[in-house]
């Protein structure tokens, strides 16, 4: 594999879609200098600076009352859709502007470790809080990262743990934090669970402020038996204890892998670092995440952000229809950002291989191929026509076409839009 | 197989396995199988199995309201008298389910009680997958079904899931069933046919999953075929994806209407397509909170579907051979927790209508008091009704399937 091969394999796995310039830069700085940008980016971000967060206004459920109307909840709900509308479109847009590109997509992997839907919290405010609490921890330690997320009000919202009280336990946060966030099944008992829910008591949502606070009356103070540990556990010393497990860090290594590199070659088993960071660090420099090349098959939104950033679209500046498709786009990939299908997240490899999903690939690769920025365009047709296969590989950051594919797109080197849809629901895009 | 690779909302369709992946999983369209119309002997008999996913809760499903202990567990959360569906002295429906107590009234609704296994998951993840693969002690990577479709020979028409996904249920170790999409709209159109056509080509040395993209173009021409025939699901798909006939749980299932998947399944089973076992879902039983509402809406779309699935099936020889059967990873705990919902349990009722199946109790009523850790023993083991629709329905020795499974549930037939 050449240094080209081995740096595009890097940043097509590290961020959203590399553009060429992006693997040119890296590959003069040679592999080991374009991790280190990567994981230590050597200038602040000007492309998040240029994408704040979008002001989203008052939050409509914190007037709602017990007395208000079915006319003041729908105008509520109304306003809330378009809110959460604008926070997604805002967040797609951050993807494709940012040039700390690891830091976008880990932010992405957590949304789907801890993964938490719009659905239920029905609140953008929320939504947003939680990205910037996970965005403030992911790249660190675990211990920061789990004692934010088990007061995150979106979180608690999520699993009920507002309705968590000494009196009747709810179990469904204190059971997934260990399955599905820090354990994995099997590092755990029912009876940790049990434990577990009576330890995370007394936190509720103020819906009108946004805030969890925490209700001494509704907290059981009781002595608790967690994983073989006794004490008087509340929230943050349960998560104090989750975070010093040494089956936790693995379990977040094994789901860094999973996605980072996917399922054909196992995980090493030395990955776990201190923090999140040196995980990373641990798995792009693994002889094994060389061998994962050509067979992750690229999540929707990944797929999808990549060709905004390939083809010099940002979202935030199309027009409203354009903005509707995408959306609309990513809802029939079954890949919409907020919106996870379960507290287990998103699926992964062949999942995203179907036949209605490729329909959605090819209706939005269209769209993608009919917004192409000029300027992008012209880099391809001044190719000459036969050189415009190879133009597209380089454009799309594909190490190369095989013969089927070439075979494909050659008829098709006349008409340089088609010819950019074609390369965007290639086996060779859609798997990376 | 690493635990998490097994799961089904991470993997959902096709990653069932490698032979599952080979087998083609996902690509066979409607139209497919109602080529295969007539193949059938035209005495075997259908299964429809119905999955509800969330953990749906059997207490509040069919209701021991007779005993003290219901409404002493659950002061808030148990139905008052009066608005149960009786059933007889002690037990009675949910009030949503309108259509099967009537069904139940005339002889057509079987009810296994106390459906379990041993040592009790509370997880949804591992107890679906006990469910899907009818390995307790240790779920692998083939579904029960799935393996009743390797010993029939391996078509994926015989196996059909009208899901979003292929199910695990329906993944075997050499074989895999078919998922039919039902959600497509229009039919892609932009790039010209051949270059579709040429996608579709196998690369030498590619990955799998390159492999399987590529697979996919060569799939696209049916699926057109099919969104011309199959009723457009596109009015349900616009519905506001937050309204308040969309609960929201966190334990995800189904997105098709269970009504849509199972007319599907009604015009399937009327053309005498050759498919033996079809599998259906629906999803958002996970009650933590606010249960009541909400189990009442989710109920309700299953008793209309159900019904109106059964009434057509009765009105033709083919419908008439077609058993349903309907069960959900796991009951919920006895005891009401204090968000008005309830905790993940352990055993919980089968319901079953349909050809030859026997209305009425079958299996008996676990006790309200005498509870594992706050949940209910099982007392009929889910292997014992598989076996029995294997033998009764699938006409299958059930021992291959079910590592010699020796229970049955006698007289469900």
């Amino acid at each position: 594999m050449s240094d080209r091969e081995a740096v595009a394999h890097l940043l097509r796995r590290a961020t959203f879609g590399p553009t060429a310039d992006e693997v040119d830069a890296a590959e003069r700085a040679g592999p080991a200098a374009a991790l280190d940008n990567l994981l230590t980016p050597v200038r602040p971000d000007r492309g998040a600076a240029a994408t704040p967060p979008p002001a989203l206004g008052t939050d409509p459920y914190a007037r709602l009352t017990g007395e208000s109307t079915r006319e003041q909840r729908q105008q509520a709900n109304a306003e809330r859709r378009e809110q959460l509308q604008r926070l997604t479109l805002w967040w797609l847009d951050r993807m494709v502007a940012a040039e700390d590109g690891l830091t976008e997509k880990l932010l992405f992997f957590w949304h789907g470790h801890w993964a938490t839907s719009a659905q239920k919290v029905r609140s953008a405010h929320l939504m947003l809080g939680q990205l910037e609490t996970l965005r403030r921890h992911g790249r660190g330690p675990l211990g920061p990262l789990i004692a934010a997320m088990v007061r995150d009000p979106a979180l608690i919202l999520w699993l009920d743990g507002q309705k968590n009280t000494r009196k009747a336990p709810n179990e469904n946060l204190a059971r997934e934090l260990m399955e599905l966030f820090t354990l994995g099944i099997g590092g755990y008992t029912e009876a940790d669970v049990k434990a577990g829910a009576r330890a995370l008591t007394g936190w509720v949502v103020d819906r009108r402020s946004g805030v969890a606070r925490f209700e001494t009356r509704r907290h059981d103070p009781g002595e608790k038996t967690i994983l073989g540990r006794s004490g008087r556990f509340d929230a943050e010393a349960y998560a104090g204890l989750l975070a010093t497990q040494p089956a936790a860090v693995a379990f977040v290594a094994r789901r860094l892998w999973f996605r980072y590199a996917g399922t054909d070659v196992p995980a090493p088993a030395d990955l776990a670092g201190a923090d999140t960071a040196t995980t990373l660090r641990a798995l792009f420099s693994s002889t094994a995440f060389v061998a994962t090349r050509g067979t992750l098959v690229k999540q929707p939104v990944e797929w999808m952000v990549g060709a905004l950033r390939q083809l010099g679209i940002r979202p935030s500046a199309l027009n409203e229809q354009q903005r509707k498709q995408l959306l609309g786009g990513l809802n029939a990939l079954d890949q919409v950002p907020l919106r996870p299908p379960s507290v287990g997240g998103w699926p992964a490899g062949a999942a995203w291989l179907t036949t209605s999903s490729l329909q959605a690939r090819l209706r939005m690769a269209g769209m993608l191929a009919a917004t192409t920025a000029p300027a992008v365009l012209a880099r391809l047709t001044a190719a000459p026509t036969a050189g415009r296969p190879d133009a597209l590989a380089r454009l799309l950051v594909v190490d190369g076409w095989g013969a089927r594919t070439r075979a494909a797109l050659t008829p098709l080197a006349g008409e340089p839009r088609k010819l950019l849809a074609a390369g965007l629901v290639s086996p060779e895009y859609t798997v990376s | 197989m690493d635990t998490l690779t097994r799961r089904r909302f991470l993997l959902t369709s096709g990653v069932v396995g490698a032979g599952a992946l080979a087998a083609g999983a996902g690509a066979y369209s409607l139209r497919d199988l109602l080529d295969t119309a007539g193949d059938r002997d035209p005495q075997s008999r259908t299964l429809v199995l119905v999955t509800l996913y969330g953990g749906n809760d059997g207490l509040n499903t069919v209701i021991p309201d007779g005993d003290p202990a219901y409404r002493a567990a659950r002061p808030e959360l148990a139905y008052p008298d009066g608005e149960v569906r009786r059933l007889d002295d002690d037990f009675g429906l949910n009030p949503a389910l309108a259509g099967l107590h009537q069904r139940w009234s005339g002889g057509g609704l079987a009810i296994v009680r106390g459906v379990g296994y041993p040592k009790p998951d509370r997880s949804h993840f591992r107890s679906m997958d006990i469910w899907h693969t009818a390995q307790p002690d240790r779920p692998g990577n083939t579904g029960w079904l799935g393996r009743w479709l390797d010993l029939a020979g391996g078509d994926p028409r015989l196996a059909v899931s009208f899901e979003p996904a292929l199910p695990p249920l329906l993944a075997g170790a050499r074989s895999a069933g078919a998922a039919v999409p039902v959600t497509d709209r229009k039919a892609a159109r932009g790039l010209p046919a051949e270059t579709l056509a040429a996608l579709a080509a196998a690369e030498a040395g590619e990955s799998a999953a390159r492999g399987r993209a590529a697979a996919c173009f060569a799939d696209l021409r049916s699926v057109d075929e099919m969104i011309r025939q199959v009723r457009d699901s596109a009015d349900a798909d616009a519905a506001d994806p937050d309204g308040e006939q969309a609960p929201a749980t966190a334990t995800g299932g189904g997105r098709t209407p269970l009504d849509a998947q199972l007319d599907l399944v009604a015009q399937c089973v009327e053309a005498g397509v050759s498919t033996r076992v079809f599998s259906v879902s629906l999803g958002g039983f996970d009650t933590h909170a606010d249960e009541k509402q909400l189990q009442a809406v989710l109920l309700g779309q299953l008793d209309r579907a159900l019904t109106g699935f059964a009434d057509r099936m009765s009105r033709t020889e083919a419908g008439r051979k077609v058993v349903v059967a309907v069960y959900s990873e796991f009951g919920r705990r006895v005891r009401a927790n204090a968000s008005d919902g309830t905790d993940h349990g352990t055993a919980s009722d089968m319901l079953l209508l349909g050809a030859g199946v026997r209305g009425g109790w079958h299996g008996a009523a676990p006790s309200l008091t005498d509870l594992d850790d706050g949940d209910l023993k099982y007392t009929t083991d889910f292997r014992d009704v598989y076996a029995t629709l294997l033998e009764r329905v699938l006409d299958t020795d059930p021992g291959p399937v079910l590592a010699d499974w020796r229970g049955r549930l006698a007289g469900l037939f």
